[in-house]
């Protein structure tokens, strides 16, 4: 087995059957987290650098975990502590760190494309850990993964992301993963949200929120980026609740088996109610734990073998 | 690469003979099935475990635990390969700690596999004794490996293989000896 990737920058073009192989790897690797010892010696020599030019928690610990799992050897590279500080490029920064022999990089960054930027300059396979607005590869596969795990195929689904699409890398890794694996992708949001001629990638946008209820089997809430509400996206807070929340009135109303999911950090009360986020439909915290599982599978699928 | 069949060295009947063979091993070395659990190397060590599961089960009339383990991720050769093996999940559904482990394969080479399969059964935990059961040995080790119970010894040419074929994956039973053509 093997991808016919050399690095993951999104999912953008990626085949369906790296998809598929990557999603089978990770359903192997969820069996070893589940071990007395939740360690296996695949990536045991390999160096893996985490480069974070953006605050991040969950995903840099999850990446973390994953390859100490593997039992690869990691640096951590925080921008904020940086030479970047000093002016430095991220072009000088990244072959300084080359030259002390990683074999991975997992980069954070706020520019779209810097992830692809890096494979140009650097001999190490490189996976992108969210650029910019751009794309958040493992995050979707983390959510294909969930929802194959809950309803078994992710052929012929309907699938709605709800939310800011605009500013969302969740979104976009997600409308091209699931359409290649034939999923059918809803979007649902407030007009300042959805980017014009989204439509073009294969998705029906719904303005209704109700109505995405009705048809959805998935619904991935997306959250609402407080920090942009300075800017007039949306009048407020409460009325966004009130028209695209998920409330627990709403998921009240319905009387079939929906998979609600959430890529975190939630805001309780806005996008998502605390009984929505916790009832039997939430499969939020199957999503943190297949994290772990889809980059253990990711690192090992790049990194494992000899490069040909 | 092309394998051409040179010579079928067992049927159906006689892999049956030998893995009863196998089992009243087994039970006459470990004095019964007290404490005992088996566990079978993925692909074909699987179903040869089952089948020797089945056949304690007959003769003790006892319901026995069984495991499946895949050793992908503890092989030795992973960096060395262009193509990564398929992983797949393992299934050891009880505790192994202080019980009598017999690991089950089909072949028997280098050793390295089953050098992968002790790395990984210990991190279930800590059995109180590892056996080893082949179908075939056929020879050419290259760890300090020898295994408790042998079905049958091969020691074939350089350029030759030894297949178990199992009904469950193969579609028939059988074991041969096979001689690696490269096409290339």
């Amino acid at each position: 087995m093997s991808l016919s990737i050399e690095h993951l920058l999104g999912l953008d073009g990626v085949p369906k059957e790296d998809i598929e192989a990557i999603l089978e790897t990770a359903f192997s690797f969820r069996e070893v987290l589940e071990r007395p010892i939740k360690k296996v010696p695949s990536l045991q020599g390999k160096t893996v650098v985490n480069l974070f030019f953006e605050p991040s928690t969950r995903t840099r610990l999850s990446f973390e975990i994953a390859e100490k799992r593997l039992s690869a050897d990691i640096i951590n590279f925080s921008a904020s502590v940086s030479s970047l500080e000093k002016g430095e490029s991220l072009k000088d920064t990244v072959q300084n760190i080359l030259a002390m022999k990683v074999d991975g990089i997992v980069i954070r960054h706020s520019d779209p494309g810097a992830a692809k930027l890096l494979t140009k300059f650097v001999d190490a396979a490189v996976i992108n850990a969210g650029d910019g607005t751009h794309e958040h590869p493992t995050q979707a596969l983390l959510d294909m993964m969930s929802i194959k795990e809950k309803l078994g195929t992710l052929e012929d689904i309907n699938v709605a992301i709800v939310g800011d699409i605009k500013h969302s890398r969740v979104a976009l890794s997600n409308i091209f993963g699931l359409k290649t694996m034939g999923a059918n992708v809803f979007l649902c949001g407030p007009p300042t949200f959805i980017p014009v001629g989204v439509e073009t990638l294969g998705v029906r946008v719904l303005k209704d929120i109700d109505e995405v209820l009705e048809i959805a089997d998935v619904v991935n809430v997306l959250r609402i980026q407080r920090e942009r509400q300075g800017r007039g996206y949306i009048p407020s807070l409460r009325e966004y609740r009130a028209r695209f929340g998920l409330t627990k009135e709403r998921l009240d109303k319905i009387k079939r088996r929906l998979v609600i999911m959430h890529p975190g950090p939630m805001n309780r009360g806005v996008e998502i109610d605390s009984e929505v986020a916790e009832s039997e439909h939430s499969i939020i915290l199957h999503q943190v734990l297949n994290g772990v599982a889809v980059r253990m599978a990711v690192l090992f699928l790049l990194l494992g073998g000899k490069k040909e | 690469m092309n394998e051409r069949v040179k010579l079928k060295v067992a049927d159906e009947n006689s892999i049956n003979r030998t893995i009863t063979r196998l089992t009243h091993e087994i039970l006459e070395k470990n004095k019964g099935i007290y404490n005992l659990v088996i566990v079978g190397i993925r692909t074909r060590g699987e179903y040869i475990a089952k089948r020797v599961a089945e056949k304690i089960e007959k003769i003790e009339n006892v319901k026995m635990q069984i495991g499946v383990l895949d050793v992908v991720l503890y092989r030795d050769d992973l960096r060395l390969r262009t193509k990564i093996p398929k992983v797949q999940i393992s299934d050891i559904p009880f505790e192994i700690d202080d019980k009598t482990v017999v690991l089950v394969d089909d072949v028997i080479y280098t050793g390295r596999t089953t050098r992968a399969a002790l790395d990984a059964l210990v991190d279930y935990g800590r059995p109180a004794k590892i056996q080893l059961a082949v179908l075939v040995d056929r020879g050419g080790r290259e760890m300090p490996i020898c295994p408790d119970y042998i079905g049958m010894k091969l020691p074939v040419s350089v350029g030759e293989e030894v297949r178990v074929k199992v009904k469950e994956v193969d579609g028939e039973d059988g074991v041969f000896i096979v001689e690696v053509v490269d096409e290339s």
